[in-house]
């Protein structure tokens, strides 16, 4: 699985940062049927987590009502030099994860 | 039964006639001549002039221009960042990567896009983008042709097309490539399907019109390939155009069909000038 993170390489201590995620997946949602007529299995990226500094800070549960190539955005205190972790596992078990490095400074 | 169903399509057909020649009030009628230009010089005139052309993303709505412009949130450009690692990973029995010969993307493809589809001189036919792509794969590094309309396919030419972002489509026709040329034209002005109509009906002279909720855009080929919405997902050219025969209910060629590379050379031609804007969005 592709996946494109966003994060600032540096940020003040305590500043608030934009973190972007967007995951190429297919996001089937169980309810297509294909030229033969069988149903597609619904395949969607159900679990999205991404830690900081070992600690878990956002979570995504998400449904079959989430769009193809699924982009999350969320913000996050910058509190110490680390990294993030993201980690995300679809219905057909296929997991995927990047690591992005921070440098907080003062 | 049967004569039933041919005299309700006859009577469909009669009506579909009435309504296209008679005018309503209120509505200007649609231009429905297609005079195709005998002489060569006014064959070589643009039906576009150069100072009227807009791009594809003109024709869509606010929102989706500025998710084109984020180059993070444009989905498309997963598809590059898929292309890009494509680039670098060593395929195929010879085991080399596109950068292996290639090199630096950012300098080797710069301006490459904007040259095609173009003829082959190895396979003496005209070819597309990714049909080059695939060539490369197989005589360099002996790999297997990628499926069309693949992600890797997409990815790796949307990774290409991408190095020519902001630069002007700039195809030659000459000698070599102008029966192709002449047979991609042909089309775009020849009726097709059981809705009786031409490519250059909505895309010369009729684009900035709605129909149904959509802006008929001038049909030019820079964004390609582009994430559509309503694919979900990534699609080439020829998914457009197959779309296009479909909804001009006519018979869609297969991908690869020489019918589209054809159209496709008539297309770039169409918008020499016009930046690239790949990996474009649509709804």
């Amino acid at each position: 699985m592709v996946a494109r993170i966003q994060v600032p390489k540096e940020a003040k201590r305590g500043e608030l940062i934009a973190v972007r995620i967007a995951i190429q997946h297919p996001m089937e949602t169980g309810f297509r049927f294909d030229h033969s007529g069988k149903p597609i299995p619904k395949n969607v990226v159900n679990t999205l987590t991404c830690s900081y500094g070992g600690v878990e800070i956002f979570r995504a549960e998400m449904g079959s009502g989430i769009s193809a190539n699924p982009y999350l955005q969320f913000y996050t205190r910058a509190t110490a030099s680390g990294e993030l972790v993201f980690e995300w596992v679809d219905d057909a078990g296929e997991r995927g994860s990047e690591r992005v490095a921070i440098t907080v400074t003062g | 039964m049967r004569r039933r169903v041919f005299a309700l399509i006859a009577a469909g057909l009669s009506f579909a006639a009435m309504a296209a020649e008679r005018p309503v009030a209120g509505v200007t009628p649609v231009a429905m001549e297609l005079p195709i230009p005998q002489s060569m010089p006014l064959r070589m005139q643009r039906p576009i002039p150069p100072a009227a052309l807009k791009q594809g993303s003109a024709f869509t709505s606010e929102a989706n221009r500025a998710l084109q412009a984020d180059e993070f949130a444009n989905p498309g450009m997963l598809w590059v960042t898929r292309g890009e690692k494509l680039w670098n990973e060593p395929a195929g029995s010879a085991g080399k990567s596109c950068a292996a010969c290639h090199g630096d993307a950012a300098q080797s493809m710069k301006g490459a896009a904007t040259r095609y589809p173009r003829i082959d001189p190895g396979a003496a036919r005209l070819v597309n983008l990714s049909e080059r792509i695939n060539l490369c794969r197989e005589r360099n590094q002996a790999a297997a042709p990628y499926q069309p309309e693949s992600d890797e396919l997409l990815g790796l030419s949307a990774f290409v097309t991408y190095q020519s972002r902001g630069l002007p489509m700039n195809v030659t026709i000459d000698p070599q490539n102008a029966r192709d040329f002449e047979r991609g034209r042909d089309r775009f002005y020849r009726r097709m399907g059981q809705m009786n109509l031409a490519c250059a009906q909505c895309h010369d002279r009729n684009w900035d019109r709605t129909l149904l909720f959509e802006k008929i855009s001038q049909g030019h080929p820079t964004g390609f390939p582009i994430y559509r919405q309503e694919w979900q997902t990534m699609g080439s050219l020829q998914r457009r155009l197959r779309a296009c025969y479909s909804g001009l209910r006519a018979q869609m060629p297969e991908y690869g069909a020489r019918e589209l590379v054809e159209l496709e050379l008539f297309l770039a031609w169409r918008a020499n000038g016009l930046p690239i804007e790949a990996p474009a969005v649509r709804r």
